[in-house]
């Protein structure tokens, strides 16, 4: 039982600092898309590490924080994909060096898929 | 052990106080969605450890409802972005 | 998906899930806590859930929690936790370097995945995992915003970014 609580004071600690690393990407990153690649990533790792953490601390907790973990990972690359989605349909373009933009070709295609819909 | 408690919560601090900065400056309505997302999961993982700091089992509840709402807030603006930024 | 063999199969398999779930939910802390008329609730509700959404909730019904599925599922896990680590060192190095060493482009890779449900385990996955974030899913063509463009073409990109998560994938369903 002690071990488990130090695995929890553990992951506690590393949660935290990703919690504060994807707040600071978010921050410094250029553009949009990368924003949303240091926030989805960072943050997910850091909530979920810090959930499970207070989970182990407690173990009678632990069955519904393994709900809300679980939550989290599922919801929150969704939500990104629907932020990057929106942004790129109302016309935000990303940044590149490289001019690789694959996505650019089916815009048409998709706009006259909603007008039938 | 009350001392790693207080240093993640300090840190999670530092992490809202930055995404609460892009929020500010954020030049489009999508980057400002982005730093609400970002703040809404820091703020459920604080409710966590904040129920493990008062021994309060209600606060994971109340955790996971902020997370679901979160996730549908964020759903609904990035639907209404979608049609006009 | 159409061999109408199995409504009942589903609607079991839809019952067992929308169970586990709600014993979750209510789950009190300790297991001698448990109170009867909230099982009882349960049953009742899941009851009702099944009947009302076991064609949308699951396309293989019972077949769908064999053994073997679940072996392969905890072989998926265990790759997406080693990938998920590999993609937060790599964020951090990219977050806390002044350079800001980035190099961002979008492309395209196609799927042999045919079933909705695996498309979106893999898209969250892809967006889970190190330096890539699903923009859109168009029937089989996935769009990825890439932060750190190797290759532009398509073959090579899914090679790099999405193979090893498709091959336990296309096990789970076939």
């Amino acid at each position: 039982m002690e071990i488990l609580k130090y695995i929890g004071y553990g992951l506690l600690i590393i949660g935290g600092i990703f919690l504060f690393l994807g707040a600071l990407g978010i921050y410094r990153m250029p553009d949009l898309y990368n924003r949303l690649q240091a926030g989805t990533k960072a943050s997910t790792i850091g909530a979920m590490s810090v959930i499970l953490g207070v989970g182990f601390i407690q173990p009678d907790w632990l069955i519904k924080t393994l709900i809300i973990v679980v939550f989290i990972a599922v919801a929150n690359p969704l939500s990104s994909h629907a932020i990057g989605r929106a942004a790129y349909k109302a016309g935000l373009k990303p940044i590149m060096k490289t001019k690789m933009d694959a996505y650019e070709k089916t815009q048409n295609i998709q706009e006259t898929k909603e007008v039938k819909l | 052990m009350q001392i790693v408690l207080i240093t993640v919560l300090s840190l999670m601090t530092l992490g809202l106080f930055f995404s609460f900065l892009r929020f500010i400056k954020g030049p489009t309505a999508a980057d400002r969605t982005v730093a609400l997302d970002t703040m809404s999961v820091i703020a459920t993982a604080g409710l966590v450890l904040l129920g493990l700091m008062f021994d309060r089992y209600i606060y994971i509840d109340v955790a996971l409802i902020y997370a679901v709402l979160g996730f549908i807030g964020v759903i609904v603006i990035a639907r209404f972005i979608e049609k006009a930024l | 998906m159409q061999d109408g063999k199995s409504s009942i199969s589903k609607f079991i398999y839809t019952f067992i899930v929308v169970f586990i779930i709600w014993n979750a939910f209510t789950w009190p802390g300790k297991f001698t806590d448990i109170q009867l008329a909230e099982v009882l609730t349960g049953i009742f509700v899941s009851i009702v859930l099944a009947l009302l959404t076991n064609k949308f909730f699951s396309s293989f019904g019972l077949k769908g929690i064999l053994p073997i599925k679940i072996l392969y599922f905890v072989q998926y896990l265990f790759v997406f936790l080693i990938a998920l680590i590999k993609a937060n060192y790599d964020v951090a190095r990219r977050v806390i370097l002044p350079s800001l060493p980035i190099n961002p482009g979008i492309i395209e890779f196609k799927t042999n995945l045919k079933n909705d449900f695996a498309k979106m385990v893999l898209a969250n996955s892809i967006t889970l995992t190190p330096g890539t974030l699903t923009l859109d899913v168009i029937d089989d063509t996935f769009y990825v915003h890439w932060i750190d463009v190797t290759t532009e073409d398509a073959e090579q990109a899914f090679k790099e970014i999405a193979e090893p998560f498709e091959k336990i994938l296309l096990k789970i369903y076939k």
